[in-house]
């Protein structure tokens, strides 16, 4: 027994000096002042969320097969975005130098640009003018560039074009016309289910959230910054959902769904409905017996309240770390990646949805992605998230009031005027 | 004989400085591996760092000195239902997992001990779980649990086990008792191989019956090692952070522990209040081990002590 105690102490005590040696390392370097200019090239790091479809691993590939002494190695971070900042915030708080390109969410650039985990980049050297403005707003904080939009996102409605063309339906406009089309659909096909998107208790649930509240003519935060979540237009767009809920047009299990689990339900044919973002285009048409609804599936633009709905303004931003080495070549791997050969490449590769204009107009590339005319539409009448240095802590909050309402457990008044209060404190 | 006692008081003094010298690498690692994290933790913990920004937009940094604020924030602001939800997670947790596993452990350990074919195949298998790493073991988990998983469909029913709920609780439950019943079963298995076997044969020769032997005899005997695998897994268990993390997610208020709470301050950049809680969860520890060895005897140093005496 003495000599087990001895041998449980000796393993604590070294897990304990293993994680202060990590600690101690980071710190270590906390002496060094970030600096701002871009200079210094070698190799980088590139950290980034899961590569879902290879094309990122391919267009490094490419880069480093022409750039012997500037190569770039992908870090994969996981698949939950919260779990991606959270990565990239602890590695700035150590202002370690293992991530050099940070993969942003359009959201965090206001945090990790007033905290300077990110410097700022040459606007000049970027042909903004050729991007989709509202995906280049994302990339500033204060009217200056820190990072660079390399894919937008909006929400597109995924339908069973089979099902609906069965029923004699249409592509719905509107909530209640989603509704009247699944029942339409229901008296042959009993088991589907009508409608879902990201309901989880993470950063999904923000976006699902503000969608209905813009698709109802609502305003989480209005154009002053100001919280304006207590209207009866935001109401009216989360009581869409709460009642979708309660009365079963969207199923129970929905409420566990992030992106993944929701892709894989309408890909085995589980969902009439599906608001998704574009990356999920090619991987529901794969026809190697991954997807059961390959060929039977279109998309549509979001429903709303009464006419079009609008969608959440998403995407992805390559920022530049403050604390990273050899920033020139981070740069010139950034505008590698915007570039139109590379932005194309992706949008073949993912379908998910570039940020130069020039492609949305791309003959070639609409008739084999019809929708991309539509996409542009629903990205250029996209609304952003709040843009907060807090962002986190918003988010939070309206995670919370969101699946409190969702779950029942609070009324949408109530929640609704709850978020009000705590956005009002946290945007001050 | 003056002689003598100095001699000995030289011997004495001499074997003093030798064994402050022997032990002192022992106390440096002690102070660097235990004494300076917690004392960077309660610094930390009454600072708060500053959220206001400059002019242009930056976050001016350096934390403020606050004093006891973050701790008062705990218990009176509006964190304090979030604070005691939690406390009531971690305790309830820890009470009821380590009831089961107490029970399963011996019960496991048992059978390791009596297998007699197969006896390594038992004891491999047994350990399994112990042997995956939690976050892996909260995947696999969460797996089985998804709305679609093994356990709806084995059940018949749709249960949705990470949503909010008594059925997060149990899931939790269900998987921590999976993964360290094993443990407790490992200890008292050591507790179990150092009782000679003349007090079974004599106790049979007795007429004892099995039940009785286990109550009289092995029991008493492995109470050393069984309290000494409690006091482990209640202490690990009042840390719990990676399985409802992974198994269920984060803020979610069924299965939140003191861990969670502190760790989602620190990640939301609030290092202070952070810690504070920390601080908190570090005392609930040290005085729930203190009342463990105080009133149960769990003396784990006595027992290995009074043992190599004889």
């Amino acid at each position: 027994m003495g000599v087990r105690t001895t041998a449980a102490r000796a393993t604590a005590a070294l897990g304990v000096a293993v994680l202060l040696a990590s600690c101690g390392s980071g710190g270590d370097q906390g002496g060094e002042q970030p600096s701002g200019a871009l200079e210094g090239r070698g190799e980088v790091t590139f950290a980034t969320g899961k590569d879902t479809s290879g094309n990122m691993q391919k267009l490094v590939d490419e880069w480093n097969a022409s750039h012997a002494n500037e190569q770039v190695r992908i870090i994969e971070l996981p698949e939950s975005a919260d779990a991606q900042r959270q990565q990239m915030v602890q590695n700035a708080q150590v202002k370690s130098d293992a991530y050099t390109i940070l993969n942003l969410d359009v959201v965090w650039t206001a945090e990790f640009a007033a905290n300077r985990w990110v410097v700022e980049l040459p606007a000049d050297q970027f042909e903004l003018d050729k991007f989709l403005q509202p995906a280049v707003k994302t990339a500033q904080y204060r009217d200056k560039l820190y990072a660079a939009p390399v894919y937008s996102d909006g929400g597109l409605l995924y339908y069973r074009k089979d099902l609906l063309d069965a029923a004699g339906q249409k592509p719905p406009k509107t909530w209640a016309e989603l509704t009247t089309a699944c029942q339409a659909v229901k008296a042959t096909q009993p088991a589907i289910g009508c409608y879902a998107g990201q309901f989880e208790k993470y950063e999904g649930l923000t976006v699902n959230f503000d969608e209905a509240v813009h698709s109802a003519g609502g305003d989480v935060v209005d154009a002053n910054g100001k919280a304006v979540v207590d209207s009866p237009e935001a109401k009216a767009g989360l009581d869409a959902l709460v009642t979708g809920f309660q009365q079963g047009i969207i199923p129970q299990k929905a409420i566990t769904y992030k992106e993944e689990e929701g892709r894989r339900a309408f890909q085995a044919g589980e969902l009439l409905f599906h608001r998704q973002w574009p990356y999920q285009w090619s991987l529901a048409g794969k026809a190697d017996g991954s997807s059961q609804v390959a060929g039977k599936f279109d998309v549509a633009p979001l429903p709303g309240l009464n006419g079009p709905g609008s969608s959440t303004l998403g995407g992805h931003n390559f920022a530049i770390s403050a604390f990273g080495k050899n920033k020139a070549t981070a740069l010139d791997f950034i505008k590698f990646f915007t570039s139109e050969t590379a932005q194309r490449s992706n949008l073949l590769a993912t379908s998910q949805a570039p940020t130069l204009a020039s492609l949305y107009e791309d003959a070639e590339l609409i008739k084999q992605f019809p929708y991309l005319p539509t996409l542009k539409e629903s990205i250029l009448s996209a609304k952003p998230r709040p843009q907060a240095v807090r962002y986190g802590d918003v988010t939070q909050a309206i995670q919370e009031a969101a699946y409190a309402a969702l779950t029942g457990e609070r009324t949408s008044d109530v929640a609704l005027k709850e978020l009000q209060t705590k956005l009002q404190e946290l945007l001050k | 004989m003056t002689a003598v006692a100095r001699r000995a008081r030289g011997a004495t003094s001499g074997a003093g400085r030798l064994a402050a010298a022997l032990l002192s690498p022992t106390f440096v690692v002690l102070g660097l591996v235990v004494g300076y994290p917690l004392v960077a933790a309660l610094r930390e913990s009454v600072f708060r760092e500053g959220t206001d920004l400059d002019e242009s937009g930056f976050v001016v940094e350096g934390a403020r000195f606050v004093g006891v604020d973050n701790y008062t924030a705990i218990f009176v602001g509006e964190s304090a239902a979030r604070f005691w939800n939690a406390f009531g997670n971690t305790t309830v947790f820890t009470v009821i997992t380590v009831t089961l596993e107490v029970l399963l452990g011996v019960g496991m350990a048992l059978v390791m001990h009596h297998a007699i074919r197969w006896r390594g195949i038992v004891r491999a298998s047994i350990l399994v779980p112990w042997a995956v790493p939690t976050a892996v073991s909260a995947l696999l988990w969460r797996w089985i649990f998804q709305a679609d998983g093994v356990a709806n469909a084995m059940i018949g029913q749709q249960i949705l086990w990470t949503t909010e709920g008594w059925q997060a609780k149990f899931a939790v439950i269900l998987a921590d008792v999976w993964k360290t019943a094993p443990f407790v079963g490992l200890l008292v298995l050591a507790g179990l191989q150092i009782i000679p076997n003349d007090v079974y044969e004599a106790a049979r020769v007795d007429g004892a019956s099995p039940w009785r032997q286990f109550w009289q005899i092995t029991l008493p005997l492995v109470k050393p090692a069984l309290l000494v695998a409690v006091l482990f897994r209640v202490l690990d268990a009042l840390r719990m952070f990676d399985l409802p993390f992974v198994l269920i997610g984060s803020r979610k208020e069924s299965v939140e522990t003191l861990s969670m709470v502190a760790f989602d301050e620190a990640s939301s950049l609030r290092f202070g209040p952070a810690a504070a809680y920390a601080t908190i969860l570090f005392v609930y520890v040290a005085v729930t081990a203190l009342v463990f060895v105080r009133l149960l005897g769990a003396d784990v140093i006595g027992a290995a002590r009074e043992r190599a005496r004889k």
